[in-house]
């Protein structure tokens, strides 16, 4: 029976399986923000909010904002107990030096090597990096969270089009098709959707995908 | 001890036509809106501003932007402020705004290395990217950095939480943000501030940007609201 579920669902559950317990997270704007409903049991991770906090907790209720406290898309959030606040050289401190576990964000392009565009359309949409150049180049390991294409079109290329975020950064990319993994010889499917064929998500890749001889269910 | 204390429109009164400022915030979160105010009031023009990001319309640096007051915006996201776009595409000259997009970890670090005496630093951030272009590329110990050189500003205009008469500053919350960077890195620091008290008021431990730093006090700031 078809998986029922809405794709940026299925793509935040299956990411979510990447956390261990302890690991040090930045979380994206959008479908990346929606991990941290997906926790399994015992899994708790710990929040990176790169406009200064260590430690955040949910959105605030309404009525019970502290007008002091934003996340990186400028919601209210809350905080944890034995969170920290700091400010921006030390919140970019903490990513480019390696203190991050894992960074998971969107992408308009990715590519066979791992490199990364994400942030430029030129002459359409400029909307700036932000902090994203500098978690993919610093966190452990960069998760691409994405819908596997953009209106049919392919998202995952053999080459970037667009200006690169960073190049070789990604490890792994995980859609409402599969489960990838960026190896020196190219993209690797070690897991895929039980709705699609391996020749169904090769149609919607421009890279040529290596199929794990370990392929397996996507759950 | 000097008397620092003194009302918006006092404090920006300095602030010369084509002068370069920082102003602290992220998503206007922590920007000194009553400084901003003050600003466009005088409607200084043809402004330098480094900030995190362009704010919203009508909100923070996003007040200078309508008032057509910036010539060249130093951030790293300007995407929420769809007036910059409208006005680095302009065909009318005087409108016309310079955007240099700058990664967010190294816009902060070069404001440090500003406030620090430092000749640049060295960031693994933008290496192969249009970041790069026209930078020199330093390989220490096997792999390539940036050369991304220190940036500093005639005035800063922060805000704080809590402020004593000196000028030692505290900052809540997610405000802190570019604040305390910026507070080190221009020639003269207004600090719009929601509660004024006496020095000696705030533990040393506590303190996050020394008074040394700070040049005016202006009182008044309101807590952030979206």
């Amino acid at each position: 029976m078809a998986d029922m579920r809405d794709p940026k669902e299925i793509i935040a559950a299956r990411v979510a399986k990447e956390l261990k317990d302890g690991d040090v997270v930045n979380l994206g704007i959008g479908l990346p923000t929606m991990v941290a409903n997906f926790l399994p049991e015992g899994v708790n991770i710990i929040l990176q909010s790169e406009n200064g906090i260590m430690g955040m907790g949910p959105a605030a209720e309404k009525g019970k904002e502290d007008v002091d406290i934003i996340n990186a898309g400028a919601q209210y959030v809350t905080v944890n107990p034995g969170a920290m606040f700091f400010d921006s050289a030390t919140s970019f401190g903490i990513i480019r030096g390696g203190h991050v576990d894992a960074t998971i964000l969107g992408a308009l392009e990715v590519d066979s090597h791992g490199n990364l565009a994400n942030w430029i359309v030129p002459g359409k949409m400029v909307p700036g990096m932000g902090g994203a150049m500098d978690l993919v180049v610093g966190a452990r390991k960069v998760i691409i969270a994405m819908q596997h294409t953009q209106k049919g079109a392919p998202k995952i290329l053999k080459e970037c089009r667009l200006p690169y975020t960073a190049i070789g950064v990604v490890d792994m990319i995980i859609t409402e098709m599969g489960v990838m993994e960026v190896t020196k010889d190219g993209i690797v499917l070690t897991e895929i959707h039980p709705d699609y064929t391996v020749e169904q998500v090769q149609a919607a890749t421009e890279a040529e995908l290596i199929i794990s001889p370990d392929l397996k269910p996507m759950v | 001890m000097k008397n620092k204390i003194m009302t918006a429109q006092e404090a920006v009164a300095r602030i010369w036509d084509g002068a370069t400022i920082m102003i602290g915030g992220f998503m206007a979160c922590g920007t000194p809106e009553i400084l901003i105010d003050a600003l466009v009031e005088k409607n200084a023009r043809n402004l330098t501003i480094i900030c995190n990001d362009a704010g919203v319309p009508g909100r923070g640096v996003g007040k200078l932007l309508s008032n057509g007051q910036i010539k060249t915006l130093i951030a790293s996201h300007v995407g929420l402020n769809p007036e910059v776009a409208q006005r680095m595409n302009t065909d009318v000259p005087e409108d016309k705004l310079e955007c240099i997009l700058v990664p967010q970890g190294t816009l902060a670090e070069r404001i440090r290395a500003g406030g620090a005496g430092l000749g640049g630093i060295l960031t693994p951030t933008g290496v192969g990217t249009i970041v790069a272009e026209g930078k020199q590329v330093i390989n220490v110990d096997g792999r390539d950095y940036l050369l991304e050189k220190p940036l500093k500003a005639d005035f800063a205009l922060i805000r704080g939480s809590v402020t004593d008469k000196f000028g030692n500053t505290v900052y809540n919350g997610t405000t802190k943000n570019f604040n305390p960077l910026m507070a080190t890195a221009a020639d003269y620091v207004i600090v719009g501030t929601c509660e004024i008290v006496e020095v000696g008021a705030i533990d040393p431990n506590h303190v996050m940007t020394s008074g040394i730093f700070v040049g005016a006090i202006v009182g008044g700031e309101k807590p952030w609201q979206i």
